[in-house]
């Protein structure tokens, strides 16, 4: 535990990414087995201790701490783990040496509900504050230290000397503490074995266009359609075998969607955009909803008769991986599309359909069409290299995405929240709101949305100032302002929601330009705003 | 109790000892001021009298020319004020020259701390407990997370990345008043004998620190070094803004260590950067917050600055009085 408590501080303090990466090869280098599959797991965010939430964590420390000076100090901390780590009362003298990962991993995986505080505690005892802060990271699971799983994975790989691509590609077959992983990477083993099993590969993705131009000669252009990006699986053979929808981040949402995973029977990998059927937008016929449709269906661990009836979904195809026992995914992407224009007439036409071509002679002419556009489904233009294979994550000058331009509405800064991680210490989440009618003849804001990013780190401790400077009022770790800053929010849309009391909300709300210049008084009325919803 | 106290007043822009007219640590320009050290949110030019100690005094002539109606006095020395209010300076163990003042009038006692610390520094003396009606706290690290470690164990962290890493050189951040000297005092008690290098903005200080009296051991100055490698396997002092601008890349490859109170908590120490946290400060922890309010024992907290709400619900929680006071333009980033 030591070994692994001491990767986590370094990792917390060290800033290049190369550095980082080292951190995580040379532990994974020189740590026994099954340690460092287990700080594999934890990094990658691969374990899961039911019976140790935050709340076990809270709990726990309330019996100690007052629970006002716990609130307190957990809102400027930001963190549950780390609040708990600084407060927890030491024994006197530990109790016990300091257990082993393996040992703390198995402890907290044995842990009940009934069990969790007493065991808990006792392993607690035993730890410094770095050892207590790794083994709360480590048994909430939420590491948020700065690395993703994508870039433990690369450490893996770098570790020893095999392929980044190669390691993703079992990646999914795989659990923690990943013995056959090791086995094959560090001691020359054969691969694991993850044949027909339905895996989920990492999706291929774009970067923005920004102020770049591209030949339509070497680049095709589809719709950015808005709603979520899927993949779908069929492991084994045609009409049995095993069907999975993952998510972006490879979260298998087949159970949020089963007439999804029961309308795709064909062994393959297909790669598409999941929507909702709407009437009135997204095409002539086989239109699509917008995203606030979609959300009905997001997030459900199982699904009603109704739900399915009254937000049916279908999946876009944008491109396809592999098919009938074949690897598509080297094949340049002109020729998986001739091959996705074949396999969509095998398809029930109820639940797929393609992502048509938007055809253009020039440049200009795609930016016309684009900068026409403004349907609530579609969210910009993809730009893909024809010759393209289809490879993971985002690599420079195949993809691109270019979103069409923001909505942009004059806001008033109401309340402030401090943000959690990074920027803890910080009020960092922003709500505001438009007049309800003439400012000058007593009219008053109503919340229309929040949002937390935009800004730069300079700005932030700007706006951290004007708020600490200009509160009239404190709920907990909220802060009401005077309402005398101005904050130019830019947004995707505008729709009609219970959330705020103006009976508004905005999709992808972020702080466009703070308007230190401009007067209150002069924000945008909340009709504005409405003049833009289309639901 | 209280009696009234009418005739101390917080005011946003500072405390009001309201028979004598004097303002004490002003954010504004007032006619007559009782200043406690010489940081720059509790020290600002433009008063027609300064009351501090001698080096306070001096402090402040550096930074703002202030020779013109400097009053000065010293530790354990009582000054009689207009309207029978007696004024008496004692150490707060915060920096060079830090003071905490004790007022008298009409059989009533109040103690305005300034900022202090209860831990032992060798740049200054330490705090003197003194009973009182209404103590006048800070709380900058009013929160039980806040307890600072022993200074030699912050010390010696540094030190072994120094041993570990001869190639490079460690760039400290400090303040440039108070912050920086201690941590050079408390290297050389440790027993670091090699030349420390100073960012350009804090020599004159450090200069001060010497001529009264603090032993800083050999001190250079960067832009003074025969090349980048000379500097490899040296520490570098330099105030906090400098950690990460242009200055600083001119340096052969530094570890970005900051001595900091706030480098207690993991994400504050990565928002700023830093590669070697270091729990440094010169205000009280959490700790010494709670044992100076039993020490001193007042009838009735007032609280200046900080994390007031933790400290007001501890005073609730072991049945003490106490009350919040909105003083504005009191900074509390870099410590």
């Amino acid at each position: 535990m030591e070994e692994f408590a001491a990767l986590i501080d370094a990792l917390v303090y060290t800033r290049g990414r190369n550095d980082k990466l080292r951190l995580i090869a040379e532990y994974l280098r020189e740590t026994p087995d099954p340690d460092r599959g287990w700080a594999l797991a934890a990094l990658t965010d691969s374990l899961d201790f039911p019976a140790v939430k935050s709340s076990t964590i809270r709990n726990l420390l309330k019996e100690r701490v007052d629970p006002v000076l716990w609130t307190l100090c957990r809102d400027f901390v930001g963190d549950t783990a780390e609040t708990a780590s600084l407060l927890w009362p030491a024994p006197p003298a530990p109790s016990a040496p300091p257990p082993t990962l393996t040992e703390a991993v198995n402890q907290l995986s044995a842990m009940t509900r009934a069990t969790a505080l007493t065991e808990l505690t006792r392993l607690l005892d035993r730890l410094d504050p770095s050892g207590r802060y790794a083994l709360l990271k480590l048994a909430t699971g939420e590491m948020r230290i700065g690395i993703s799983a994508r870039l433990a994975k690369i450490g893996f790989a770098q570790a020893f000397g095999v392929d980044i691509e190669e390691v993703e590609e079992y990646w999914h077959g795989l659990r923690p503490p990943f013995a056959e992983l090791f086995a094959w990477a560090a001691e020359g083993a054969p691969p694991p074995d993850t044949g027909g099993l339905p895996l989920f590969r990492p999706f291929m993705l774009a970067h923005p266009l920004d102020d770049l131009r591209v030949d339509l000669a070497d680049y095709a252009a589809e719709w950015k359609w808005d709603g979520i990006r899927v993949q779908l699986v069929h492991a084994g053979p045609s009409d049995a075998g095993e069907t999975r929808v993952f998510s972006r981040s490879g979260d298998d949402i087949s159970a949020t969607f089963p007439e999804l995973a029961e309308a795709f029977r064909i062994p393959g990998i297909l790669d598409g955009e999941l929507l909702v059927r709407g009437s009135h937008q997204g095409g002539e016929d086989g239109g699509a909803a917008s995203f606030n449709a979609l959300q009905q269906r997001l997030g459900r661990k199982t699904v009603s008769r109704a739900m399915l009836r009254d937000y049916p979904a279908f999946v876009r195809l944008y491109d396809v991986l592999h098919w009938r026992g074949d690897d598509k995914r080297d094949r340049p992407w002109s020729e998986r599309r001739a091959l996705l224009e074949r396999i969509v007439t095998e398809l029930p036409s109820s639940h797929f359909d393609l992502s048509a071509i938007v055809e253009a002679a020039h440049f200009d002419d795609l930016a016309a069409i684009r900068a026409a556009t403004r349907d609530d489904a579609i969210e910009g233009l993809m730009l893909k290299r024809r010759d393209s294979p289809y490879v993971a994550g985002r690599r420079t000058g195949l993809w691109y995405k270019w979103k069409r331009d923001p909505l942009l509405i004059d806001c008033v800064l109401m309340y402030a929240q401090r943000g959690s991680g990074r920027r803890a210490t910080f009020y960092s989440d922003y709500t505001f709101g438009c007049w309800d009618g003439d400012p000058d003849d007593g009219a008053e804001l109503l919340p229309v949305g929040k949002a937390y990013s935009g800004f730069t780190d300079e700005e932030l401790v700007r706006l951290d100032r004007h708020i600490r400077q200009n509160t009239v009022n404190r709920f907990g770790p909220v802060r009401e302002t005077n309402k005398s800053l101005v904050l130019e929010v830019a947004f995707d849309s505008a729709h009609l929601s219970k959330r705020h009391k103006s009976g508004l909300s905005m999709r992808f709300p972020r702080i466009h330009r703070i308007r230190w210049d401009k007067p209150a008084h002069e924000a945008d009325r909340v009709e504005a705003l409405r003049a833009l919803v289309k639901d | 109790m209280p009696a009234n106290f009418a005739w101390i007043r917080p005011e946003p822009w500072g405390i009001h000892v309201v028979p004598a007219d004097h303002w004490i640590d002003p954010s504004r320009p007032v006619d007559q001021a009782l200043v406690t050290h010489g940081h720059a949110d509790h020290a600002r030019g433009g008063h027609g009298t300064t009351v501090a100690t001698p080096e306070t005094l001096a402090i402040m002539d550096l930074r703002y020319q202030t020779r013109e109606g400097a009053t000065p006095v010293h530790y354990g020395e009582t000054i009689r004020l207009p309207g029978g209010v007696d004024a008496t300076y004692l150490p707060a163990g915060h920096v060079l020259g830090s003071a905490q003042i004790l007022l008298e009038h009409a059989g009533e006692k109040v103690i305005v701390t300034g900022d202090y610390k209860r831990r032992d520094d060798p740049t200054c003396p330490p705090f003197q407990v003194m009973p009182c009606d209404v103590l006048v706290t800070e709380a900058t690290f009013g929160l039980p997370i806040f307890c600072h470690p022993p200074i030699e164990d912050e010390i010696g962290k540094l030190r072994t990345a120094l041993r570990d890493n001869p190639d490079r050189c460690i760039l400290v951040g400090a303040y440039a008043l108070g912050k920086a000297q201690r941590v050079i005092a408390e290297l050389r008690r440790a027993g670091h004998r090699d030349p420390i290098y100073l960012h350009g903005a804090m020599e004159k200080m450090c200069r001060l620190y010497e001529e009264h009296g603090i032993d800083l051991g050999e001190l250079r100055l960067v832009a003074e070094a025969a090349n980048k490698d000379a500097l490899r396997g040296h520490i570098i002092v330099c105030p906090p803004s400098a950690l990460n601008d242009r200055w600083a890349r001119r340096l052969p490859d530094p570890i970005t260590a900051m001595a900091s109170g706030w480098m207690r908590v993991r994400q504050r120490a990565r928002l700023k950067n830093v590669e070697l946290p270091l729990i440094i400060s010169d205000h009280a922890d959490w700790g010494e917050l709670t044992r100076t309010v039993e020490e001193v024992n007042p009838a009735e907290t007032w609280i200046t600055h900080g994390r007031e709400d933790a400290l007001l619900r501890w005073h609730q929680l072991h049945q003490r009085r106490a009350r919040a006071l909105a003083l504005v333009g009191y900074e509390e980033e870099d410590d």
